[in-house]
């Protein structure tokens, strides 16, 4: 089986990484990088617990071969963060209790953030329709929705 | 610990060129697969449905994600365009608006920046979103391969889809855009699809609607009419079109056309629905989707 050797900056840091060529990006971030954020719950695109950013869209990760992102710039829930300040969407998930077992969370986060880039005012069914491929078992998503919501307003 | 099993293992190849790819399909044969957005060919791997020695990557081949509007007036749409690009390109939502609402309907938004159009017509499913608007549009499947004198052969959507999974490319051909001919002066097109939910799912039922003025038809419009889920591959309900271009246009014969929609479908039962269900909603969704083009060409 090939092997490459690939270039990719994860949240603003270059990373050179050695992946055979049947690796996801998942498991180079989860198994090579060390970052467990991103989760795997079904490694079939549908439940969107491995989204990230990949050069600022959202992907699911689990669908992305790791040799595919030679080149290119990922984001994961743990560059959300700054200086030890919660980015506002995460701080709004907080405050709204958006978050139950939180294994949705690091997803819902990343798609969140990525609809609030594109549209900083979306309706509340914008807000849905831009979470469909993020299934969260416990919460029920209002108070999901509710954080989106609080965060639009915070980022202004 | 994985959820599933993971991948078998395969090589890995970035094509540059097509003619690179007809040259390693063609010294591979069946081991070689064709990757684009990878969201149907790597869960049949992950699966072990297809165990391919080689993966051959070729979106990044050149034109491939480009939309070129020509000025006769067609439209190409590169065969690696995504889902989100395709319903966001200004060009497709005003003049091929039936094909963006489709692309905006598959999936969710993260996968509708991976999946493409031409991997969702590649891969022959009857299931395809894209395929009813693109078989209506009357598009053309442009396909690279070693023929002579040109590498490159159109194909008519209409005669591309073959069965369940089977479709016209050849052995050594690979898809590099989709040819779309101006649309019908005056035409206002749809999609409506019908999922077990409201969104991000395999459409139980899908149908695209495009109505046009026509002088040529006795009531004066014509109407095309393609489904999707509903037979082995995705089909024009030819006998609804024809009760629709003799009319005359409104309620009575749009409940004979949706009728005769429904008679076309050869739905079968699945985890989805089952084939009696699937059949109804031929008949109500196709009711709607001509009510609704309908009312808009009286608009227009
Ligand atoms: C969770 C989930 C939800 C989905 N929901 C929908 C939905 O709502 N509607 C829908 O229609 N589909 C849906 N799909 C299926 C899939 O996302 C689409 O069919 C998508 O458009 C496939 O495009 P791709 O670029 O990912 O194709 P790929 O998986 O890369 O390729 C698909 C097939 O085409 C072949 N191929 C690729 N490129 C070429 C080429 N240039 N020439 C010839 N053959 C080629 C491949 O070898 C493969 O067999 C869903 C899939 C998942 C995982
Ligand atoms: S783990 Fe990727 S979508 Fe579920
Ligand atoms: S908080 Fe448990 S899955 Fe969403």
């Amino acid at each position: 089986m090939s092997r490459h050797t690939i270039s990719v900056t994860v949240n603003g840091s270059a990373e050179y990484v050695d992946v055979p060529s049947n690796m996801t990006l998942l498991q180079m971030l989860r198994e090579k990088l060390a970052l467990t954020g991103t989760k795997n719950g079904c490694e079939a695109g549908e439940c969107g617990a491995c989204t990230v950013l990949l050069d600022g869209e959202p992907v699911n990760a689990c669908m992305v071969l790791a040799v595919e992102v030679d080149g290119r710039e990922v984001t994961t829930v743990e560059g959300l963060a700054h200086d030890g300040q919660l980015d506002v969407v995460q701080q709004a998930f907080v405050e709204e209790g958006g978050v139950q077992c939180g294994f949705c969370t690091p997803g819902m986060l990343i798609s969140a953030h990525s609809l609030l880039d594109r549209n900083p005012h979306p309706t509340e069914e914008e807000i849905r329709q831009a979470l469909v491929g993020n299934l969260c078992r416990c919460t029920g998503y209002t108070r999901i929705v509710r954080a989106v919501q609080k965060a639009a307003r915070g980022r202004v | 610990m994985l959820a599933r099993p993971g991948f078998p293992s395969f090589d890995y190849v970035r094509a540059d060129t097509p003619a690179q790819v007809v040259r390693l399909l063609e010294e591979h044969g069946e081991a070689a697969r064709l990757l684009m957005g990878g969201t149907d060919l790597l869960v049949r791997m992950r699966d072990g449905v297809i165990r391919p020695r080689l993966v051959v990557d070729v979106k990044h081949l050149p034109g491939m994600d480009d939309v070129v509007c020509a000025a006769q007036g067609d439209l190409t749409a590169g065969a690696a365009v995504t889902m989100n690009q395709l319903a966001a390109h200004p060009d497709v939502r005003a003049r091929y608006p039936g094909l963006a609402e489709a692309a905006r309907s598959v999936a969710s938004y993260q996968l509708r920046n991976r999946a493409t159009l031409g991997g969702n017509l590649c891969n022959g499913s009857p299931a395809a979103d894209t395929g009813p608007a693109v078989l209506v549009l009357e598009g053309r499947m442009i396909l690279y391969g070693n023929h002579a004198p040109s590498p490159v052969r159109e194909v008519p959507a209409g005669e591309f889809f073959l069965g369940p999974g089977r479709t016209a490319l050849q052995a050594g051909e690979l898809m590099v855009g989709v040819r779309f001919p101006p649309p019908p002066a005056g035409s206002v097109g749809r999609y409506l699809k019908l999922g077990r939910n409201r969104a991000g799912d395999l459409a139980v039922v899908g149908v695209a609607v495009l109505g046009f003025p026509d002088d040529t038809a006795p009531s004066g419009y014509r109407f095309r009419i393609g489904l999707a889920s509903v037979s082995p591959t995705v089909i024009r309900a030819w006998e609804a079109e024809e009760v629709l271009a003799e009319g005359p246009p409104g309620e009575a014969t749009f409940v004979r056309a949706a009728e005769q929609a429904m008679e076309a479908a050869r739905p079968i039962d699945d985890v989805r629905a089952s084939a009696a269900y699937r059949a109804a909603m031929v008949r109500n969704l196709t009711l709607r989707g001509l009510r609704q083009v309908w009312e808009r060409l009286c608009e227009i």
